[in-house]
């Protein structure tokens, strides 16, 4: 059980800026993303874009800020669950609520902080009909672990830096790959391009466009597919496993059945601290709606400060606190770091 | 008068006629936002930088709009529910020449 002051569910941007607010009140946090990376959309949708209403930063892009994000709350040592998609959340008899991941990491603490923007990313499906009886039969969507396709035969299915990459990773394991992809053209980056052009040159991979998987065909796993060819040739091919990467996109997915109230596939707040119906769970960022809600990163960093001023009473309901800036108080962080100003040299003139 | 008429069929198959301005900038997915013709979060989910394929429509009249650029083939090349007259609404800026475009909303990819 990993027990921390916050959980906050979601590292994009708004998540770790919150991870800077509470350690500023001395509060823990740990995070928890369904992605293998923090960052949020800023890492995943378009970390190479800049962005231009960050307050006082002209242009940066969003890997950039995802990177001083990091480096600003480091400081307070937050915890990672990372690759494991918030799934449950209940409250045991002391009143403090256990999120449990869909992987079965529990954690605990008195306030959980929602900052799950879009919702958590997951695998874009391709509509073939009996794709979801061979999940886990021979179908994966995301490679968790490359040993299982040693000496394999495995098809892959899309036209992006993921099918290229890993077509090279597994050919170069020794694994027979058929890559297909529904247009002649690759979008991948340029060198990954050209190493499976190469691959294909040698004969090591086969390469079937444009063209897409239509069926798939096994008993109890996947034995075959079937491949639709764009001059309507169509062709079967055995495999062990299908593994379609066709991209990550978003869904709200177990958060909307926590007993929240949802409008608009988005969170309910008071805009007094941005908490839920469910007092003690805030919700921050993209993933909550009040009325003139903008989903701007800005915004959910304001929001993310007053759900930490909110969440240190709700934790310290008896101690007094009086909020201060940084530049006054300096910084503590629970590395045993200290950032403050420099002190100002005062002399006389006649010393 | 700087608005011109936009037909857009929604996902459950009704057909809204709406002003859309040409003087705010604005691209199709953010007319079709603006109106709520599609639920939020289901429709424009990267913010239309042609990076998520959940705006997709189809031009059903013969209006000549703009040819793609290489982010939106790239993308649609790997939608789903792609027909020949496919494109990504965001990257449709609306202009007085699109005055009576006809679309309709791709269905969500589930």
């Amino acid at each position: 059980m990993i027990k921390t002051d916050i959980i906050i569910i979601g590292a994009g941007p708004t998540g770790l800026f919150a991870v800077f607010e509470a350690g500023l009140l001395k509060l823990k946090c740990h995070l928890i993303d369904a992605l293998p990376q923090p960052g949020g959309q800023c890492s995943e949708i378009y970390p190479k874009k800049p962005i231009y209403d960050i307050p006082g930063f002209p242009e940066i892009l969003a890997g950039d800020l995802t990177t001083n994000l990091l480096e600003q709350c480091k400081q307070f040592k937050p915890g990672f669950t990372l690759g494991e998609r918030a799934e449950k959340i209940e409250k045991n008899k002391d009143n403090i609520f256990i999120v449990t991941t869909n992987k079965g990491t529990k954690h605990q603490a008195p306030i959980v902080a929602i900052a799950g923007g879009l919702g958590s990313f997951e695998p874009r499906k391709p509509s073939i009909e009996n794709l979801s009886f061979y999940e886990d039969k021979g179908v994966e969507y995301i490679i968790k672990n490359p040993e299982i396709y040693k000496n394999k035969s495995v098809l892959i299915a899309g036209g992006g830096d993921s099918a290229l990459d890993w077509t090279i990773f597994l050919v170069n394991m020794g694994t027979k790959v058929t890559l297909v992809h529904r247009r002649n053209e690759f979008r991948g980056a340029l060198d990954s391009v050209e190493k499976v052009r190469e691959l294909k040159n040698q004969n090591k991979v086969d390469i079937i466009t444009p063209a897409q998987v239509i069926e798939l065909k096994g008993k109890n796993k996947v034995e075959s597919a079937v491949i639709s060819k764009e001059n309507n040739e169509i062709l079967e091919i055995q495999i062990d496993h299908f593994i379609p990467l066709f991209g990550l996109s978003p869904r709200l997915g177990p958060i909307g059945e926590w007993g929240l109230e949802i409008e608009k596939n988005s969170i309910k707040v008071d805009t007094f601290d941005y908490q839920t119906n469910v007092p003690g769970v805030f919700a921050i960022g993209d993933i909550n709606t009040y009325p003139g809600k903008l989903k701007l990163i800005l915004c959910g960093f304001h929001e993310a400060t007053l759900m930490c001023q909110s969440a240190y009473k709700i934790i310290n309901p008896n101690k007094k606190h009086i909020f201060r800036y940084t530049t006054v108080s300096g910084v503590d962080g629970f590395d045993g770091t200290r950032k403050e100003a420099e002190k100002p040299v005062v002399r006389s003139l006649n010393d | 008068m700087s608005d011109i008429k936009i037909s857009i069929k929604d996902r459950e198959n009704k057909t809204h006629e709406i002003l859309a301005p040409t003087d705010m900038s604005m691209n199709l997915m953010e007319v079709i936002r603006s109106y709520e013709l599609a639920p939020e979060g289901t429709l424009g989910v990267c913010g239309g930088m042609a990076m998520c394929a959940s705006c997709q429509c189809y031009i059903t009249s013969n209006h000549k709009i703009d040819d793609m650029g290489d982010e939106e083939e790239a993308m649609l090349s790997e939608a789903f529910n792609t027909k020949a007259n496919s494109r990504l609404s965001c990257q449709i800026f609306i202009k007085k020449e699109l005055d009576g475009l006809m679309c309709e909303i791709a269905p969500e990819e589930l």
